[in-house]
Parts: C-alpha cells; sequence; structure tokens
C-alpha cells in the first residue's frame, strides 16, 4: 500500500465520518458523491456514533497472507445506533461470547502493518461490552 | 431483435492443470467447441475472466486468447463481472448476434488460478477493499455471515447447508468434467476443518484451473450446424451494492431476485416451468438462498428443500446444479459462466448421460459475482 490509498480514508478510519443525505436523509458511510437511494448530492458530514449492535458476524479461520498473523479473528457487520452499518474486526472478545444481537463498542485499533513501505494501518474495530 | 441459439460447446476437464497455461486452456475448450459446432469461422469473440492480473501476471486477455487461437483479426473483449464473468461474457455474445451484427460467435470463459499466488487476496478484490477486505473479511467469511444471518432468521441448520455439498458431489461423480469426482457424507462436510464459521471447507467450492467455450449464431442460421440448437429465451442481469454491509437484507440477494423477475418476463414463464437449473453455489449456503430468491422455494425453506432430496436429480422437483455444481465441478471463475450453459445444453439436448434430467425442456443458468453485487441469469429452451 502506498500512502495515498491510506492517508485518504482517514477521516473515516480514524473519525468515523459519515456523509448524510440532505434529501432523503439515508447516511452513507463511506460517504459517497450520490445518494443511491435518491440520487441527491447534497450531503452533510455527520460522525457516526461508537455503540451498536451485531446484525451477523463469522470467525475467520483461514485468511489472505495479510492478514493470516490474526486468526483466528471475529469479523461483523454491526448497526450503530442512528441506523449506520459497518463491517469491523472484533477484538478484545472472547470468541464464544460473538454472537447476533450482541452490544459492541468501536475502538481505534492497528488493522495491519503494509509489509513493504513499513506503514502501520490503522482503523475501527468492535469490542463486545 | 433476432433469435439466438447455443450450437456447440467445449470444456476443459476442471482441476488443477500445472502443466497448462491459461491460454493452453482457453484455446482448448474454444477449439472443442469450435468443432463441435462445425463453424468454419468467428465473427467474434469473447473471453469472461475475472483477474488473469492478479493470477497469471496478465491482462489484456481477449487479444491474448484470440491471438492463441488462431483467430486473431477478429474482434476478442475480455469481460469482467468477478465470478459471473462467463456468464456476462455469454449474455455480451448473444446481444451482438441478436442485434444483427454478426452471425457467428463464441462465448468463453477461463481462470487460472494455481499458478502460485494468495487466491484468498486476489478473490477478495471482488469485495470492497477499503471497507470490507481492509478490516479482515474474506470470500468464505461473507457467505459465512450470509449463512449466519439465514440461520438466526429461518432456523437453516450446518446439516442442511452439507446436503448441499453431498447432492452436488452424487452429481459431479457423474461428470467427466468434473474436479471432485468423489461422493463424500453429511458428517464429513459437518466435520470438515472451519475456514470462516460456520462454513468448513467442504461448504467451500474449490480452487479450480479451467476453460469453457459454447458457440452462438442466429436461430435462422443454427439448422445449418445441428438438428439440436438451443434456444436463448431470457437473459437478464443485475447489480446491488458492493459490500454486504450496506445491504438492507442478509438473506435475500437482490441482484438475484432482479434478475430473476426481469428473466422469468422475457421468456414468460414462472420459476415451476423450469425443469433443471445450475445455480451459483460458490458456497454452500449460495445455492440455499439462490433456490429461494429464483422463486424455487418459499423464502425461508431452501435450506428444507435440499435436505429432503426435492433438488436432485432422481427425486427433485426441480433438480439442482446437476453438473455437480462450482462445489464440485469446480470453480475457475471466469469459466463458470459458461460451464453452466454448458451443463444446460447437455441436458436440453439429451446428453448428459447418468445425469440426465428427464423430458428436460427448459433450463436456467444463475451466476453471480462477488457476495452478490452482479448477477446474470440465461434461460435455454430445447427446439
Amino acid at each position: 500500500m502506498i500512502s495515498p490509498k491510506y492517508v485518504r480514508e482517514i477521516p473515516q478510519r480514524y473519525r468515523l465520518e459519515a456523509s448524510k443525505c440532505k434529501s432523503c436523509g439515508k447516511i452513507n458511510f463511506p460517504p459517497r458523491l450520490v445518494c443511491p437511494n435518491c440520487r441527491s448530492r447534497e450531503f452533510e458530514t455527520i460522525k457516526l456514533s461508537d455503540e451498536g449492535k451485531i446484525l451477523t458476524y463469522t470467525i475467520i479461520r483461514v485468511a489472505s497472507d495479510t492478514y493470516s498473523f490474526g486468526t483466528p479473528y471475529g469479523v461483523a457487520i454491526i448497526e450503530l445506533n442512528e441506523g449506520a452499518k459497518l463491517m469491523a474486526q472484533i477484538t478484545d472478545t472472547k470468541l464464544e461470547d460473538i454472537s447476533i444481537g450482541k452490544k459492541v463498542k468501536i475502538v481505534f485499533r492497528k488493522i495491519k502493518d503494509d509489509g513493504k513501505t513499513g506503514i502501520h494501518c490503522y482503523g475501527y474495530k468492535a469490542v463486545v461490552v | 431483435m433476432k433469435e439466438v441459439a447455443v450450437i456447440g460447446i467445449g470444456m476443459t476437464k476442471f482441476g488443477e492443470l500445472w502443466n497448462k497455461s491459461i491460454s493452453d486452456i482457453f484455446v482448448e475448450a474454444a477449439l472443442k467447441a469450435i468443432d463441435n459446432a462445425g463453424v468454419d469461422h468467428l465473427d467474434s469473440m469473447y473471453v469472461g475472466n475475472m483477474s488473469g492480473g492478479l493470477f497469471n501476471g496478465q491482462e489484456h486477455i481477449g487479444a491474448v486468447m484470440a491471438d492463441y487461437l488462431g483467430m486473431a483479426p477478429v474482434p476478442a473483449t475480455r469481460v469482467e463481472s468477478a465470478c459471473a464473468s462467463g456468464g456476462v461474457s455469454f449474455r455480451q455474445a448473444y446481444f451482438e448476434i441478436a442485434s444483427g451484427n454478426s452471425d457467428i460467435v463464441l462465448a468463453g470463459g477461463v481462470e487460472k488460478m494455481t499458478d502460485g499466488v494468495d487466491v484468498t487476496a486476489a478473490l477478495a478484490t471482488a469485495a470492497d477493499q477499503e471497507y470490507e477486505v481492509y478490516n479482515g473479511i474474506t470470500f468464505p467469511g461473507l457467505y459465512a455471515m450470509i449463512a449466519n444471518a439465514h440461520m438466526n432468521r429461518y432456523k437453516t441448520t450446518k446439516r442442511q447447508l452439507a446436503s448441499v455439498a453431498v447432492k452436488n458431489h452424487k452429481n459431479g461423480a457423474k461428470n467427466p468434467n468434473a474436479q471432485f469426482r468423489s461422493e463424500i457424507t453429511i458428517e464429513q462436510v459437518m466435520n470438515s476443518t472451519l475456514v470462516a464459521d460456520p462454513l468448513g471447507l467442504l461448504d467451500c467450492s474449490p480452487v479450480t484451473d479451467g476453460g469453457a467455450a459454447v458457440i452462438l449464431c442466429s436461430m435462422e442460421l443454427a439448422k445449418k450446424f445441428t438438428e439440436t440448437p438451443v434456444k436463448i429465451i431470457a437473459s437478464a442481469q443485475a447489480s446491488d451494492t458492493i459490500s454486504l454491509y450496506e445491504r438492507e437484507s442478509f438473506t435475500s440477494l437482490k441482484a438475484v431476485t432482479e434478475a430473476a423477475t426481469k428473466a422469468y418476463k422475457q421468456a414468460n414463464l414462472k420459476p415451476e416451468d423450469i425443469d433443471v437449473a445450475e445455480v451459483h453455489d460458490c458456497f454452500t449456503i449460495a445455492e440455499i438462498v439462490v433456490s429461494e430468491d429464483l422463486g424455487f422455494f418459499e423464502k425461508g425453506l431452501g435450506g428444507t428443500a435440499v435436505e429432503s432430496g426435492k433438488t436432485s436429480i432422481e427425486e427433485g422437483i426441480i433438480p439442482i446444479n446437476t453438473s455437480g455444481g462450482l462445489k464440485s465441478k469446480g470453480h475457475p471463475v471466469g469459466a463458470t459462466g459458461i460451464a453452466q450453459i454448458i451443463e444446460l445444453y447437455e441436458q436440453l439436448t439429451g446428453q448428459a448421460g447418468k445425469r440426465q434430467v428427464k423430458n428436460a425442456r427448459i433450463g436456467l443458468a444463475q451466476n453471480m459475482g462477488g457476495s452478490g453485487a452482479s448477477c446474470v441469469i440465461n434461460i435455454l429452451e430445447a427446439i
């Protein structure tokens, strides 16, 4: 990974910035240039809440080479309190405590190291509370 | 629009073809199709291929294949829609003849996946790189999330998932071109090493090298080449959010329901009119969800249906994946959609041997990309 690809996603990965459609109110994460719901192009930037619940999940036992250092690990689709959804790794949680409906808190974590350029890549993960 | 027919088929054996390059594989399939149809030229060709760049370090696949097939200077176009590349390639060839622009067109697909790259990472490029894959998900993982949601909502069981793999291996054992020609048991599937919970290794389609090709021409020309042309009576395609997490539902695939609605309307058919179906069972849960979304079974009852034999060749009301499906026949990504068409052609012309569905007249092929962000459905009819 080279830095521009990483740096441009920082508002989302570090601060959970999303775009709320000024026309229909749909929250898009990541932000989009056109709302897929009503095709409006007017948005306001909002910060998502750091609390939500698990809608579905899996435990990854076989990962790509980049992520294999961390197996087994949970990944879940999470609905945040305002209704926006995202996908995140589950961290600091026993695997058997991950299930549909569980409440989670979003936390800031290192995601991976970039092998060639040595960039530490950060982002959000979720802890079952 | 002109009416269009399939008049010839050809495919390689699917498997780990270490001694064959991507072009060797494609050319073998294409030559078989050309010989099978008995055509003396092509007006153009389409090649479904997901990722020659990542798997083989080779792009410009259309030109590469036309050259090695000895067909240059015909127009040759690579078609990419992840795992649906083959089915979409077929659709493009269909349009080219339906429009009257060409008489004889080859629709093919090829993938060479065993050249030593990280296949999990390469396949994951069909998902959103920055918001799904960055967070550690894999393709088995995405379908595992669909499985957990389906099991939670509809009480679908691991045994029902396993029933898909057992049935498809039973069918694949009768297919000389299948990668795995061995029958397996429910217990073997349920106890197989977990890849992404709840999916085990035997819930997953394999890594495969393979090529497939069919020849299409106008219906009016078809009788010149064969007594048994198969007519294309519908071709529909749809798309959805690239990310699974952005969908309203994780238990139904909107691109599948959208494409199915359009395809049934084009053909003026209902789900119960379909005699045989090839569906995209990249993972066992996918066949269950798709069998519901195609309208063969009520939502939530796909698991019960496969477990009770409703999709088997012998006693099924709608035999599904008679070829062995992606699970047993193998899943060389870009070739899969064309291999589905080949199975339907054999079924509708009575050439399916021990896999033959009695009196099969109408067949449906459903091919999808990613976690269902693209889907193409083609319906064929025996003439």
